[in-house]
């Protein structure tokens, strides 16, 4: 069924009657060409283009538990290309490229609104590192803007301009950055995914991997053993769990990220931002409720729950640059699992097991990179080689002094 | 959550910094150890959903290194110790 303006209203006309579930629930075949791990934004990604640009059949999505479930259900919605170094850059502007075509592509609504983002500065030295963070994302195809003072406050009159620590000296803003209805892209996949015959298997948890003489030949699953020529990993925050099953060890930690959503308001933040002087961000949704967040909790954890430290370091930032938010009562908190990686960038890349492919490490900048991560994954599964934008991914780039470090700290997770 | 420290009782988390896995307590030796073995103790991680033995530094308080036995799904800590005695117990000298 293809949605329309028209067919909204025949349905409305005839008291909606005709809408169908909008995926099936088979069971799963004794074996596929392509098995892919993981129910989520990336997995799903990932089966829709195997399936729509590469010409492949014979594909399953395995999910543990049900479709976007994970952290395509848990995150802050952002979108955005705004990064530095020249292993990233040409990816996420690849990745925001498909966001913009993304709802005419799967014919879905996924809300995408390039609302703009801005990130403040506070320092001499921070206006630099922005102007050059800018120009990079320029010379990569993507836009960037620095704004001044005024015009800042022109945006957001009431912020803190002159706090007397980190008084906002102007920003750097990416206009076509945004956001996007989270849940909406996990199941604009599926249903992409699924019209074109991809089994998606839900209840389904990989217990193993069955591997002979290198290769690997399918996976145990809670519903049986499901034979495959080449097995997907993407499950970023269990990826070691995952990964275990093949015997590999990953140079990834999984750590807690906590976000938050204010009691609704009426229209404060048209765009998206972050203060540069503490870790907050912010933006509105829809509905009114302020969308935030801040850093990682900082240790290991499966938990998908924070602890309040963080929740009260994300509420003083939150109060340090907007005051007027004092009386805003919190609705809810929640938690998702990170896979934090040793440099802070992904992993998109074959393993040492032949017919084995593994993509996770997202830190928590996984989902403006659904889109990419699904197509680049899709191009490796169905060509053996990496994609243009995804090259720098590599497994091994620790191993040869490759990292990509867009914060510069070095071999450790919680700090990226 | 409280980390009960060996020698000054209960101590809020947040006087704490993270290190990570308390295997990098067994560095490798640099003279005998070849850029695989270094590359899978810098990078590598079990990284295990359940106990994880890992490091915490005192900063706010007497400065030691402790090893605090932790589930990372519940955030339940069932052991601290000093990472001296257990360095000391695997046979490092200091």
């Amino acid at each position: 069924m293809r949605y329309s303006g028209f067919r909204v209203i025949a349905e409305a006309l005839t008291g909606h009657k005709g809408w169908k579930p909008v995926w099936r629930d088979p069971d799963p075949q004794p074996d596929y060409d392509y098995i892919i791990i993981g129910g989520g934004g990336h997995g799903l990604a990932t089966a829709y283009y195997l399936a729509k640009e590469f010409g492949q059949a014979r594909i399953a999505v395995l999910e543990k538990g049900y479709l976007g479930g994970g952290n395509v259900g848990r995150n802050t919605t952002i979108i955005r290309s705004n990064y530095l170094l020249d292993g990233n850059e040409p990816f996420y502007e690849f990745s925001l490229k498909l966001w913009e075509g993304l709802e005419q592509d799967f014919n879905y609504n996924a809300m995408v609104s390039q609302r703009g983002i801005i990130n403040l500065i506070h320092t001499d030295a921070q206006r630099d590192a922005a102007t050059r963070r800018g120009n990079a994302m320029i010379m990569h195809g993507a836009d960037a803007r620095l704004l001044t003072r005024d015009e800042v406050r022109q945006m957001y009159p009431w912020l803190n301009f002159d706090n007397a620590r980190f008084p906002i000296k102007g920003a750097l803003m990416q206009p076509r950055g945004g956001t996007v209805r989270h849940d909406a892209v996990a199941w604009g996949y599926a249903r992409g995914a699924d019209q074109r015959g991809v089994d998606l298997i839900q209840n389904c948890e990989v217990t193993g991997m069955r591997i002979e003489n290198g290769r690997i030949l399918g996976v145990e699953t809670t519903r049986g053993y499901i034979g495959a020529k080449k097995v997907g990993v993407a499950v970023a925050g269990s990826s070691s769990r995952v990964m275990a099953h093949a015997g590999m060890r990953l140079p990834i930690e999984s750590h807690v990220l906590q976000a938050f959503v204010s009691e609704g308001l009426k229209p404060l933040i048209d765009g998206v931002m972050t203060f540069g002087a503490g870790h907050f961000y912010v933006s509105q949704s829809d509905k009114g409720g302020l969308v935030f967040g801040g850093d990682i909790d900082g240790y290991n954890s499966y938990a998908q729950r924070g602890n309040l430290p963080v929740i009260e370091d994300v509420a003083e930032g939150g109060m340090a640059l907007m005051p007027a938010i004092g009386p805003v009562r919190l609705l809810r908190s929640w938690g998702g699992i990170m896979d934090m990686s040793m440099d802070g960038s992904p992993i998109i890349d074959k393993t040492h097991i032949e017919g084995l492919y593994f993509n996770g490490g997202w830190c928590y900048g996984g989902f403006k990179a659904t889109p990419a991560s699904g197509w680049c994954f899709a191009h490796l599964l169905a060509n053996d080689r990496s994609h243009e934008t995804a090259k720098a991914y590599r497994f091994d780039r620790f191993l040869k002094g490759l990292m990509i470090d867009e914060k510069g700290q070095g071999a450790q997770p919680n700090l990226h | 959550m409280l980390i009960h420290h060996p020698i000054l009782g209960p101590r809020d988390a947040q006087e704490f910094v993270y290190l990570g896995d308390a295997s990098l307590i067994d560095r490798p030796d640099g003279m005998t150890a070849g850029v695989d073995a270094f590359h899978d103790y810098l990078y590598n991680r079990t990284n295990p959903a359940g106990e994880h033995q890992e490091l915490w530094y005192h900063e706010q308080g007497d400065r030691s290194w402790l090893v605090v036995t932790r589930n990372t799904v519940t955030h339940e800590i069932t052991k601290v110790e000093l990472a001296r005695d257990v360095a000391r117990a695997r046979g490092r000298t200091k």
